[in-house]
């Protein structure tokens, strides 16, 4: 690819690779929180060319990994039994339920869309005022904004056929329960560099102190994760431990705030499971109360039993860069994108897809 | 999924009765509807990071572009392809 050779020719490339072999006198352990930043990692060999010292661990940032399967099978449910118009991100569709994903519910004949939006979901309820419709919202920081204005045009424009299915999950406070596992090896942190340019980067300021490790918000280009990690390595080499913003040409320390009043109006904190993590406290958003009309969860009453994961899924141990991918028994035999047997294997963030479709499993084991 | 793509916004216009401010992004081709909710001071011509829909930050020209060309080098803008013909992997997530 064009762009990959020029960008492990390109100068500044050389010039990092080159400095982090230079400073780098013991092992660290860094996680990326971001599911993008894991893909782009392992797609553009950045791994490869990084001191063997400086470990890279993968974290959770993959909304459609850590959404509950209980969850998934409620979106089933609606879809198919209630009849709504279910509506998703693409990724989210072909996640497996504990039955079936919502692409195979779309071939049994349920009315199941795959939008890039949910403000076009609010179009088709505006277009099908007899049918009800239902945006499965899932994701990180980044997508609450557009998750939360449909709520808010919905409301505007007088429409009431149309709610979402929340499943909002909060970076700091998985990473703060990725640091309380006691098998943790972190020593640092790339934070998500588009979830800072919506909330800003005062949140992190807690964490550095509380766990005294390097911070540094991070975008997820080859040349910004590479600058990122040698921006963490320098501060661990020498004892310190500092929230730094490598990304700050697209990120502003105050974040975008009329976002975040956007996500005030609608959403509220509260507990949430992450799929393979289990939960955490305060860690996602929910649907304010006032607007229980527009959330999917009140407005149907669905209780579905919840089914526990596959037990050979090491999921959970994968999101919290406790295990790499490929020290999961079932990675690339019983476990492929074709035939998931856990979410980390789904989505093209995550960390196993990223490692099934873009390294040699081989090469790595021996790394 | 996650992912936000760099456009430039080719003229603005309000919908449902004037209560929602839109406008149309040209992202290389292809030009899409986002909100402008989020950046009220945004004009024609401005650059801007678009996320699911929703324009979230503006950046500069040289950071558009070169961000723009390194997602199509990678092939990471499906997600901007009428979304009804993603059946297979969805887009990718950069929170
Ligand atoms: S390889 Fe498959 S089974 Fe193993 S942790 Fe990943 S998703 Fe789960």
């Amino acid at each position: 690819m064009k762009y990959m050779s020029e960008y492990r020719s390109s100068e500044v490339v050389k010039q990092y690779v080159d400095e982090l072999h230079k400073i780098t006198t013991q092992p660290w352990t860094i996680m990326e929180v971001c599911g993008g930043q894991t893909h782009s990692l392992v797609k553009n060999g950045i791994l490869d060319i990084i001191p063997k010292n400086v470990r890279m661990v993968h974290g959770p940032g993959c909304p459609v990994c850590v959404t509950p399967l209980n969850l998934i099978d409620k979106a089933v449910y609606l879809a198919e039994e209630k009849g709504v118009i279910l509506c998703s991100y693409g990724d989210m569709i072909r996640v497996p339920g504990s039955k079936r994903s919502l692409l195979e519910s779309k071939a049994r004949g349920a009315d199941v869309r795959i939008l890039y939006s949910p403000l076009e979901a609010v179009k088709i309820a505006q277009e099908n005022p007899n049918r009800e419709v239902v945006f499965f919202a899932v994701g990180f920081e980044t997508t609450a904004p557009a998750n939360a204005l449909s709520v808010v045009h919905a409301r505007r424009a007088g429409i009431k056929n149309y709610s979402i299915l929340a499943s909002h999950v909060l970076v700091p406070p998985a990473m703060e329960a990725v640091m309380n596992d006691e098998d943790t090896l972190i020593q640092g942190f790339l934070a998500a560099g588009h979830v800072c340019t919506i909330m800003g980067i005062s949140e992190y300021e807690p964490l550095v102190r509380k766990y005294n490790l390097p911070i540094v918000v991070t975008g997820f280009e080859p040349v910004d994760l590479l600058q990122g990690i040698l921006m963490t390595v320098r501060q661990l080499e020498k004892g310190e431990a500092k929230l730094e913003n490598q990304y700050s040409r697209v990120v502003r320390p105050e974040g975008n705030p009329d976002a975040i009043k956007v996500i005030n109006e609608v959403f509220e904190v509260e507990d949430r499971e992450w799929r393979g993590i289990g939960n955490i406290p305060k860690s996602g958003w929910e649907v304010k109360d006032e607007l229980a009309m527009y959330d999917a969860n009140k407005k149907f009453d669905v209780n579905i039993v919840k089914v526990p994961e596959c037990a050979d899924c090491i999921a959970g141990l994968v999101l919290k860069g406790i295990k790499k991918p490929y020290e999961c028994s079932q990675f690339g035999t019983k476990c492929s994108p074709e035939k998931p047997l856990g979410a980390p294997m789904v989505s093209s963030e995550g960390a196993c897809a990223a490692y099934y479709h873009y390294s040699n499993a081989g090469d790595l084991v021996e790394a | 999924m996650c992912l936000a793509i760099p456009g430039k916004i080719k003229s603005i216009e309000y919908q449902y009765n004037g209560l929602v401010k839109m406008a149309q992004i040209v992202f290389g081709g292809i030009t899409k509807q986002a909100s402008l909710e989020m950046l009220p001071d945004a004009e024609v011509g401005d650059y801007v990071l678009v996320h699911v829909g929703v324009a979230i930050s503006k950046i500069d020209e040289e950071e558009a572009k070169k961000t723009f060309e390194y997602l199509q080098e990678i092939g990471e803008l499906d997600e901007l392809v009428e979304s009804s013909q993603i059946e297979r992997d969805g887009g990718s997530c950069a929170l």
